[in-house]
């Protein structure tokens, strides 16, 4: 999620010393493996707000922006990139991704979590975590467009 | 000014993906999808990225000694609240 060990390394410890600190607020309500991972999402989200990364709001609204809505897909129907997504190239785009929508898409199509679950670890909403997810993946698209042009010219 | 109709057709087609996406019902069967071919190659590619990511997990083992370098910090964590 953070896109580098020796950080993830640091961030797994402050989510034991976090466990360790707030195991006695720990209520039963869900699983424990689900609230641990909550608590393991927040500790990152922290990390990611402290370095000032773009991490977009989960509050964001659902309206599209010129940028990123539904009209920059219009055209271009040939470049279509079914069964030809390279993996390496897949890896550095998702690498790229602003962290919000890198830790949505992660949790979700990587990890395979639910709407719901996320939404509930995040909280946000549901329909948030499904409008994040989808720009994620139309961001992914358009990289995944411009890597072989990039790879020509190498 | 008349807006072209297939446009104002893509537009609320994909405005509604996210939603329609992740309800999990079966988008080839939309009467949009079935006409347009601009939004079957995106819808092709959404589908296409998903399944691609489902490769992707990382397995990243932890080092052998965070364990014992956050057992040390909690150690450090107790002894200094016991002190204060």
């Amino acid at each position: 999620m953070v896109g580098n060990v020796a950080e993830a390394e640091d961030l797994t410890q402050e989510a034991f010393l976090q466990l360790h600190r707030k195991i006695d607020s720990f209520r039963g309500d869900s699983a424990f493996s689900t609230w641990l991972h909550r608590l393991a999402i927040n500790v990152v989200l922290m990390h990611l707000r402290k370095k000032g990364l773009s991490l977009i709001s989960l509050d964001e609204a659902m309206e599209p922006t010129l940028e990123e809505g539904p009209g920059r897909s219009f055209g271009a129907p040939d470049l279509t990139l079914a069964g030809s997504i390279d993996r390496l190239a897949l890896q550095r785009a998702v690498a790229n991704l602003p962290a919000g929508y890198r830790l949505i898409f992660i949790l979700h199509d990587i990890e395979g979590y639910e709407h719901n679950e996320i939404a509930s670890m995040l909280e946000c909403s549901i329909g948030n975590s499904k409008s994040q997810l989808h720009k994620a993946r139309l961001k992914l698209r358009d990289a995944l467009r411009t890597y072989p042009r990039q790879e020509e010219r190498r | 000014m008349t807006e072209d109709p297939s446009t104002i057709g893509c537009a609320a087609f994909q405005a509604q993906l996210p939603e329609l996406i992740g309800s999990g019902v079966d988008i080839g069967t939309h009467p949009h999808i079935q006409t347009c071919a601009v939004c079957r190659a995106l819808l092709a590619d959404l589908e296409a990225i998903a399944e691609a990511a489902r490769q992707l997990l990382p397995i990243v083992e932890p080092p052998d000694d965070l364990w014992k370098q956050i057992e040390s910090k909690i150690k450090d964590e107790e002894s200094s609240s016991k002190q204060g």
